[in-house]
This record gives C-alpha cells, structure tokens and sequence, in this order.
C-alpha cells in the first residue's frame, strides 16, 4: 500500500454546550460536502415534518438512540463519516453537559483536532473553559473554535472579534496550541463548507478547507519508539517451525531491520532480524503500523512487554503521577485497589494520594481534594505492584496514557495521562 | 491502480486499525470466532484477520448462522473459503431453533428469517461456550450501530445497553466480563462501504459473483428491488422479472435488496458506490420496519 507522508485521514471530535447547534453543524458538513444519502435525508424531512419543523432539522442525522431523538440531546459518543477528494473524516461527536466529560476525554483521545463551538450570543462561557482545558489536556494537535449562530448577531465583526480575544486569553491560559477561530453559522452554512457573502470581512479558511488542509505533524521522526507487544505469533507448521514473532502496533518513530532493541521488563537485548508483513519483506516501519517482529536471539517475550530502542528507554516506574480523569458514579478513594491497563500490559494498583484537584470550569484549584466524583480531573499518585513502562504523555500517547478498571465490576472508571 | 480520483492512502490507516483489534480479541479472549455470512464485510475481516495472524492460521473458527434462505453460491464460496485458509467452520441453522421451537417463523409478504438469526447466534455462543463474536458491523451503516464499540460489551442475556457503554480510550480496549457475558467486537468499526470496497480492489480480494452484475429473476417491493426465490409470498401487484442486477449486500435472501447494475469489475463498483446516492441499507427490507428496528434487534442480541 501506498506509504504517502500526507495524512489521507484526520480524526477530529467535536464539543459545544446543549444548544450551541454542534449537531446542525455536523449536519451541515455531511449535507454540503454531498455526503448524506437520498434515503437518509428522506428520513429526515419526513421526521422534521412529523415534528412541525419548516426547515430540514438536520441535527436529527447525528441523534442514534431513540431516547436521544425524543428528548433531542445526545447521550453518548457517535461516530460520523465523510470524505472529501482530498481526506476522509471521522468525527467523534460528543456531548456537551457537564455531566458529559468523560464523553470529550473519550472522543479525544483517539482524535488530532478539537472542533469547540461558541455561541457568538453568549461568548466564552464555562463550558468553553471546560471544553479548552479537556482539549490541551488530551493534547490535540489543533484546537478550532467556531464561533456559531453569527446570523443571531447580524454577522457583527466586532462582536466577532471580542470573542476572538477571549478566546486568545482563554488558549493562553490553558496552553492551547495551534488554535483557530471562524466566524460561521451552521444553521445557513457560512463559512462551514462555502465561503460566506455575510462575513466578507474575514480572510480565514472556511472549516471544511481548513480540516481538509491542517497539517497534522506525524510522529515518524519521534525518538520515542515503543512497540508493546500484543501477541506471540508462533505458527507451528513444517514450513515455519521455528518461526517466533511479535506482534503489536508501532507507537512513536521508525524502526529498521538490524536496530539494537531491548526488551522490557527483562532488559534483555537484541537485534531486529525481520519486520514480518504478510510474506511481503520490508526493511523498515512507522508509527501506527500494525507488524509482526523477529529478533535475533531467543528471549521469552510475552504480551505486556515492551521492545524499545536500546538508546532511549522509558521510565520502569513502580509509582507515578497521571492526570486522571473520573468516570465512575462511585467516587474514587485514597487506598482504593484497581488494575491499571497501560498499552498491553496489566497491573494491580493503588491510588496512593491526591495531589491535586482542578475545578475545571474556573481553571481554579480545589480546596477540597478528598473525593475524587465522576467527571473530575486531579493530578494523582498511583502506585503499582510491578513496574510500568512509561512516557510522559505528550511525548508519546501511547506509553504516555493508561485506563483504570474496578475489578468487581469489570467497568472502566478512570483514564490518565502521565505527568512527569 | 484504478482511475477512481478519492486518495486511499487512508486505507493503510484503517488495515493498521483493523488488525490491531484482531490481535486484541486473540490476546484478550479465550474463545472468540469471526461470524460469517459469506458477505463481503465479513470477507475483508477474513483477509484482515488472515494479515493479522501470518504466517500462523486464523487462531479462532468462522461461524455461519445459517438461515437457510441463501443463495446457492454463498454456501459454495463459504466451504471453499473455510478449506483454502484452513479455517475452522462452525454452522448453526436457523432451522433447528424453528424445529426446537425457540423461533417462530414469521408469516405473509414480508416474512423474514432475519430477526430470527438473534435466537441461533445466542443459542450457538451459549453451546460453544464463546467469549467474543467477531462482527463486521460498520459504523456508517446504520444510526444505532453508529454508537457501537469496537469491543461491545454483552449481558448474560446477550443484551446490548446503549446508554452504558464502555468508555473506549486511546487504543486500550477493556475486554473483561464475568461468566455467562460475552463481547462482541468490531474491528472495521470505522470503515465506509466505499472503503470496503476500496479495500477489496486495493488487496484484490476474492467475492461471490453476486456482488458483480449477472441475470436474476427480480421483483419491486417499496421501491427496492429484491432478488425472487421460490418461497417468497407476492402482492398481487408484483411482478416477476429478469434483470441485469448485482448484490449490495448479501444476506438472507428474504430482505436482501439488489441493485439494477451492469458493473462487472471492482473499478466499475466502486465507480457506481462513490456516485450513489443511496445508502447500501436503503435496500435492506428489515430495517425498513421502523426508525429505531436496528436499535431494538441489537438490544436484544442481534449481530
């Protein structure tokens, strides 16, 4: 397949409080770029009828659930799909009350670009602070603000460019890098797919352009490489005997055949001898690629190691910080036990204390850091019962992140972020 | 390759994805198995999971939930497929649960052995004790699956509950469960029908003749072509005749719509879906029954 150093697909998520129209632009943007069907949009003219709307509804495309179409919000995160000539999208669309952080962080963190909404009416609010925050945090590679409904405020450049302000303020204070700020209305689609007669005063891209142009800076020249292993692939067969693979996905970087590597938690090392994919034989790989790896020398492996670069090692840590945030309606406790899943490796752990504990709508720190509820962010203490290998999370999101899951319940109750 | 002008340089990033998930579901589950319905989705998840495992086999069986509505040439393709990959192949018919009187068949025109797959898949996980059924669900197919997981939590009842989900971060996937729960898992969550097909013509991937144009006896129902078989009930308005069509998608015979085409190569399909302005469920007559039928057959445990 083709290995083209453009990114032919960019991920983005979307935040906006309830009403700031998130789903009429995602509406918009599968409806201008052609890509909702005949029959779907049957669909829902037919339902914006029932409802006594004039105008096509076109937030009913992203409502999935039936509850969420009768009371008109969304619940959970939905993926969407569309692609231009140039790129193919795929949104995660989350919701945006309070009580839906966990929803951001988990749309998020598989995407490169926050798309945050502004009621131009109403400007920064908490919410915007919230959304901001998540987003740095998670680490998006671009941050755009849309600053919607301009329609609502006779497309005012100067009411535009106050909120443009706040926002600079806003990014500056949370450490928001590579933002940018449209004016546009979703509703009649200015500026979302086609350039805006009302807002000739703005020289920006529109937001299809600037989505379907945004470089996304690819990670192939990170120095941290890390490759967890998934699973050992040994085929047993007369014409692979002792074949003796590992299997895993490239986090970070290159690697080539012949690199000295070593393995954790044995530190024992070797050398790549092949990079195996599918019989074809290849000399080399990239981040994000999905291989099987044989080394030279006969070292028992297993899923949860790590092979990394021999000249650049992650920390063995048995005790760490993480940015975590609480997802569980049963609030966190100081000496609670969970097992901790970093990469593919599974350890028990121990939250050993609180460090401290943002309130994330003021940006502020909270007095009262002893209970950690759902939807909290505070920067904790784990420890673990054998050593994780980890980066800090902003050099490598991979061996930077890891998921909490409460063991009676099987449930996922937290996400974090390594700090160091 | 193809004159096709969409880039598809995204299809590496998809395969990449599609394989880790495969790998996942080997590492994390103790007896999973790929369901397959000799379409083209659960196809590509063959190919992938073949990519996934080289040069070792498939380390899970195929499964076919057999409604016994098919066409002739899935079967073929199926037990071919099995043999030249060397896979193992479980079949469980639809039949039995109607002769064990666990399903009722449906009755009048549009009687579909469709819903009825939910009873012997639940049955069939239940009595070869698995732990994970892989899926080809796509998210763009359909407005419910579109809040699906790629590992797809499931009750001891086989039950799906939309509103408590997993949260699926990163690339970190929790498969855990207690006993008598099960997941499913979906590992081309994210792809499109055009990247499928992409995909197919990308890796030159073998399919049943049905998805290219050939003669077939046909008739209209609510504005859907649907391929005739000898058991299917008629208005009194339909009419029976042959047509040059191809298959959309291929599932029970009973509700899979067909597509008026003379596409014979994968280029000219893929040419035709890029331009297509209806969606490949637009003929599939059983989520036509409601807004919300895909949400409710999935709750209870349908694929």
């Amino acid at each position: 397949m083709d290995n083209k150093p453009e990114i032919g697909l960019l991920r983005f998520t979307t935040a906006g409080s309830v009403d700031d129209g998130k789903s009429t632009l995602i509406g918009r943007l599968l409806y201008d770029s052609k890509s909702i069907f005949e029959d779907q949009l049957e669909n829902i003219t037919e339902t914006s009828k029932r409802k006594g709307n004039v105008e096509v509804d076109l937030s009913l495309l992203t409502d999935g659930l039936r509850a969420e179409r009768e009371q008109g919000i969304t619940i959970d995160v939905a993926y969407r799909y569309f692609s231009t000539p140039n790129r193919k999208f795929i949104i995660a669309d989350t919701p945006g009350h309070i009580q839906y952080t966990r929803n951001m962080v988990t749309g998020a963190s598989t995407a490169d670009v926050a798309v945050i909404l502004i009621d131009a009416r109403n400007g920064v609010i908490e919410q915007s602070i919230r959304h901001t925050f998540i987003a740095s945090l998670l680490d998006m590679k671009h941050i755009i603000f849309c600053v919607n409904k301009m329609d609502l405020v006779d497309f005012s450049q100067a009411r535009f460019d106050e909120i443009k302000a706040e926002v600079i303020k806003l990014s500056k204070k949370v450490g928001a890098k590579n933002i940018h700020i449209i004016p546009i209305s979703a509703k009649f689609g200015d500026n979302v797919v086609d350039k805006s007669e009302n807002l000739n005063w703005f020289n920006g891209s529109t937001l299809l352009h600037l989505l379907e142009t945004v470089r996304i800076a690819d990670d192939y020249n990170s120095k941290y490489v890390r490759f967890p292993v998934q699973y050992v692939i040994r085929p047993q067969s007369d014409k692979y005997h002792d074949f003796r693979g590992y299997a895993g996905r490239l986090a970070g970087g290159k690697i080539f055949v012949g690199d000295k590597v070593t393995v954790l938690p044995s530190m024992l090392t070797s050398k790549i001898k092949s990079i195996e994919d599918f019989g074809n034989e290849r000399y080399d790989a990239k981040s994000g690629d999905s291989i099987t790896i044989c080394l030279e020398d006969d070292i028992d492996i297993s899923r949860g190691n790590m092979i990394v670069p021999s000249d650049n090692l992650p920390e063995l840590a048995k005790e760490f910080n993480v940015m975590l945030c609480w997802f569980n309606e049963k609030s966190l406790q100081i000496k609670s036990k969970y097992i901790l899943r970093h990469s593919t490796n599974e350890v028990k752990s121990v939250l050993s204390a609180v460090n401290t504990k943002l309130n994330i709508n003021t940006l502020e720190e909270d007095a009262d850091k002893k209970e950690i509820k759902m939807n909290d962010i505070a920067n904790v203490t784990i420890k673990v019962a054998s050593p994780v290998f980890i980066d800090d999370y902003k050099l490598n999101h991979v061996s930077g992140s890891i998921i909490l899951i409460d063991e009676a319940t099987n449930e996922t109750v937290a996400a974090g972020m390594v700090v160091k | 390759m193809s004159d096709f002008k969409i880039n598809t340089n995204h299809l590496k990033l998809l395969e990449d994805e599609a394989i880790f998930i495969m790998r996942e579901i080997a590492a994390q589950f103790e007896k999973p198995a790929l369901l397959f319905s000799g379409g083209k989705d659960s196809i590509v998840l063959v190919h992938l999971a073949r990519k996934a495992f080289w040069p070792a086999k498939i380390p899970f069986p195929l499964m076919h939930i057999d409604t016994g509505h098919n066409f002739d040439e899935t079967i073929e393709f199926r037990d071919n497929l099995a043999k030249e990959f060397g896979c193992e192949l479980i079949v469980k018919y639809v039949q039995d649960s109607i002769n064990q009187g666990k399903a009722t068949e449906e009755k009048g025109v549009n009687a579909s052995r469709n819903k009825l797959q939910t009873v012997t898949l639940l049955d069939a996980i239940e009595d070869e004790k698995l732990d994970c059924a892989i899926g080809g669900g796509r998210r763009d197919e359909e407005k419910a699956r579109a809040k699906e997981r790629f590992f797809s939590h499931r009750d001891d009842f086989g039950q799906w509950d939309p509103k408590n989900q997993r949260p699926e971060l990163w690339n970190i996937f929790n498969g855990r469960k207690n006993m008598g729960e099960h997941f499913r898992a979906f590992p081309i969550s994210n792809w499109t029908e055009l990247d499928v097909w992409q995909y197919i013509m990308h890796e030159n991937i073998k399919l049943p003749s049905l998805y290219y144009t050939h003669k077939r006896k046909v008739f209209e129902r609510d504005g859907t072509w649907l391929a005739w078989a000898p058991f299917m009930e008629l208005k009194p308005t339909e009419e029976v005749q042959e047509l040059d069509v191809r298959c959309r998608t291929i599932g029970d015979i009973t509700c899979t719509g067909v597509t008026l085409s003379t596409a014979n190569t994968l280029n000219e399909i893929v040419t035709e879906i890029a331009a297509s302005r209806i969606t490949e469920r637009g003929g599939r007559a059983d989520d036509k029954r409601s807004e919300a039928a895909m949400e409710d057959r999935k709750k209870e445990g349908y694929f």
